[in-house]
């Protein structure tokens, strides 16, 4: 173990190394403040926390559980051992659930009535009217028109749950125009609004604080695989959006350097053409929804669109933590092409019954590269052991999926979703 | 060319017993030389300093009509370092002050210094900051310095008395006082939290406080004009440009400066 001074895993904002402040409108900054004040308290408290820990054992359904993945092992990773943590078994199907249930707490000791929330592939606005239902909160998501063609589905579930939906029509019609619209509707009821941000991304304290929140995903996990396998694995996996579920698995390793980390962001078509959202790979140093982090830019800073087959990870930023693990050399960012995580996708669905997010595949893809890795540097299958963060369900994915294996024609995909 | 400077500008004003007119438009809407023109329609009809938007893609401060404008420039091809361009094209022709108003971004990736050289060249006299709070703005301190630039940073109703303190204390020019709790565009009224956060400059020792959102009319100059040292319109001018063209921006600035 590191020494404290050492430790990475309780990095505590506003900057992780040059990464992260408050590079946002003086408008916000009362909120900003109210906000961390209320989030350093909570968490000295022993009431929040059994509050957490009680919604967490009985209404998420945790601890996930971390299953092996055999037929996975052997038929994809040439018999290295994979073990997935699996956040797809919460309730609404993601690890979402664990950052807005804390939110939600906490906008409620502050006394505000109303969340506001973005959504990509819509899951963390379902967590969201889930939390707000659950607490008596009124709740608006703002969500990319284009993403609510993509997952119709999602949005009549936040309806279900009594959300108001907005679909966002300016920009690029994606996760980062919906949290453009978000912030616009924070400054304006900021009194009695919480925006309740889904990712570890945005100004300080939401970095930590989201990170916070997640971080039971890799104390579980820690505790899962010494209780399975008698030690710590030799690498894990995770995709990355902005970054949420993997800096919360990522967190339950940080300080054991012996744990290869691994996030892997979406390739899109390629890292090689002007469709992906590679922001570690591809991106350079900028400021974006409250964050100094990398960033998808064009020559003039102006934000470049990104994409990816998966919604969830089509955000052209990344939370600043990241750009910071990135920067010293403590976790290993790569891109997954679309192709690699449907392959992906499809072999997990064939070999262990398990239908992963697609956001999720990218995971499962880069698991199997590092596999391959482990294996051509001689590794010894049988002693070679990889947990991969399964960060949520695909159910929301059949219409894409099966529009993707051509299992119906488009017009029909269409009206599935 | 001489840099005329926003604090100039609007201790002129005082002495001639008026709030200085602070009037916004996007730069290269509906492209480079209209808003050129459109600027020096401003000038010519009474507006005393300048204030050009830098279009950006992602304009969280900014509502409907402003996103509009901006989102046309950058679909027109408009580049950051044309507003270098247009800052000259106007300090050649006027002798207002002009003021750049910017997003954070696209100065970080020029390059701060670099970004500030070549606009102190262009004749500009400071950054109006929507994104940029003191606490993250060293390295624009020291280029603002290096340059002789003002530095407009915002406070909002809900500013601490702290805050407030803190980012007068930074500002130089004037500071901008947001009258609500809100994003840029025209209301029919000025929200009555105006004058309580120029009261709040004022005494954190701010000698110019102006006030912005939400001022469109002539009667909103008249009334904010009462306890503010300049008055600031933004979206009324970005939809007279969009609809009747550099006539009709100078006959707006004409009537909300009270020439008309």
């Amino acid at each position: 173990m590191s020494s404290d001074e050492n430790s990475l895993k309780h990095a505590s904002g506003p900057y992780f190394g040059q990464f992260g402040g408050r590079w946002m409108p003086e408008s916000l900054m009362a909120a900003m403040d109210e906000l961390n004040d209320t989030f350093e308290k909570a968490k000295a408290d022993p009431d929040f926390i059994a509050e957490i820990r009680e919604l967490n054992a009985n209404y998420s359904g945790r601890p996930s559980l971390l299953t092996e993945a055999k037929r996975f092992s052997e038929l994809a990773c040439g018999g290295v051992r994979v073990f997935l943590k699996r956040e797809d078994l919460n309730h609404t199907g993601s690890h979402k659930i664990n950052n807005v249930l804390g939110q939600a707490l906490l906008a409620k000791r502050m006394g505000k009535t109303r969340i506001i929330a973005e959504t990509g592939a819509g899951q963390h606005g379902v967590a969201s009217a889930t939390a707000a239902a659950l607490m008596g909160l009124e709740c608006v998501v703002y969500m990319g028109a284009e993403d609510t063609r993509r997952q119709a589905l999602n949005v009549a579930r936040m309806q279900l749950l009594g959300a108001t939906v907005i679909p966002v029509t300016v920009g690029s019609q994606t996760l980062k125009d919906a949290i453009n619209e978000a912030l616009r509707d924070w400054v304006a009821n900021v009194e009695n609004t919480h925006y309740l941000l889904g990712t570890a991304a945005g100004g300080h304290p939401f970095p930590a604080m989201v990170r916070y929140f997640h971080e039971v995903i890799g104390e579980e996990a820690r505790e899962q695989i010494l209780a399975q396998t008698g030690r710590l694995p030799d690498a894990v996996t995770a995709c990355i959006g902005g970054g949420s579920n993997a800096i919360g698995i990522f967190h339950g390793f940080l300080d054991d350097p012996e744990v290869e980390l691994y996030g892997f962001e979406a390739g899109g078509d390629g890292v090689d053409t002007d469709r992906h959202a590679a922001t570690i790979t591809l991106g350079r140093p900028g400021v974006l929804h409250g964050a100094k982090s990398y960033l998808m830019q064009d020559e003039d800073g102006q934000t470049i669109e990104s994409h990816s087959i998966s919604a969830g990870l089509d955000y052209p930023g990344v939370g600043p933590e990241h750009a910071h693990l990135a920067e010293i050399g403590r976790v290993n960012y790569e891109p997954i092409t679309d192709t690699e995580a449907m392959d992906a996708f499809k072999l997990l669905c064939r070999t262990e019954g398990i239908l992963p997010a697609i956001e999720s595949s990218h995971a499962l893809a880069g698991t199997i590269k590092v596999a391959q890795r482990k294996l051509a540097a001689g590794a010894d299958p049988a002693q070679t052991i990889i947990i991969a963060n399964l960060s949520g369900r695909g159910d929301k994915d059949v219409g894409t999926a099966a529009a993707w294996f051509n299992l119906i024609d488009e017009q029909t995909a269409a009206k599935e979703q | 060319m001489t840099r005329v400077s926003s604090a100039e500008k609007i201790a002129a004003a005082r002495a001639a017993g008026r709030p200085a007119l602070i009037g916004y438009l996007p730069a290269g809407f509906p492209d480079v030389p209209t808003s050129i023109e459109a600027a020096v329609a401003l000038a010519e009809n009474g507006v005393d300093i300048i204030e050009i938007g830098i279009p950006y893609s992602d304009p969280v401060m900014d509502g409907e009509v402003i996103q509009q404008a901006t989102t046309a420039a950058l679909a027109g091809g408009f580049k950051v370092n044309q507003v270098f361009e247009i800052v000259r094209g106007i300090t050649e022709r006027t002798d207002a002050a002009v003021m750049v108003m910017t997003y954070w971004n696209p100065v970080l990736r020029m390059g701060v210094d670099e970004f500030s050289r070549r606009f102190a060249e262009a004749g500009g006299a400071g950054l109006i900051t929507p994104d940029l709070v003191p606490d993250e703005a060293d390295e624009w301190l020291a280029a603002s310095e290096k340059y002789d630039l003002e530095r407009v940073f915002l406070i909002a109703p809900s500013s601490s008395p702290e805050r407030v303190a803190r980012t007068v204390e930074a500002s130089s020019g004037f500071i901008y006082c947001v009258s609500l709790m809100g994003v840029t565009g025209a209301r029919s009224e000025v929200s009555a939290a105006a004058q309580s956060v120029v009261d709040a400059a004022h005494a954190a020792g701010a000698q110019n406080a102006c006030v912005g959102l939400g001022v469109s009319r002539r009667e909103h100059v008249e009334q904010i004009g009462s306890y503010a040292d300049g008055v600031i319109v933004g979206t009324a001018l970005v939809a007279a440009l969009r609809d009747g063209g550099v006539p009709a921006v100078g006959a707006l600035a004409a009537e909300l400066s009270g020439r008309a």
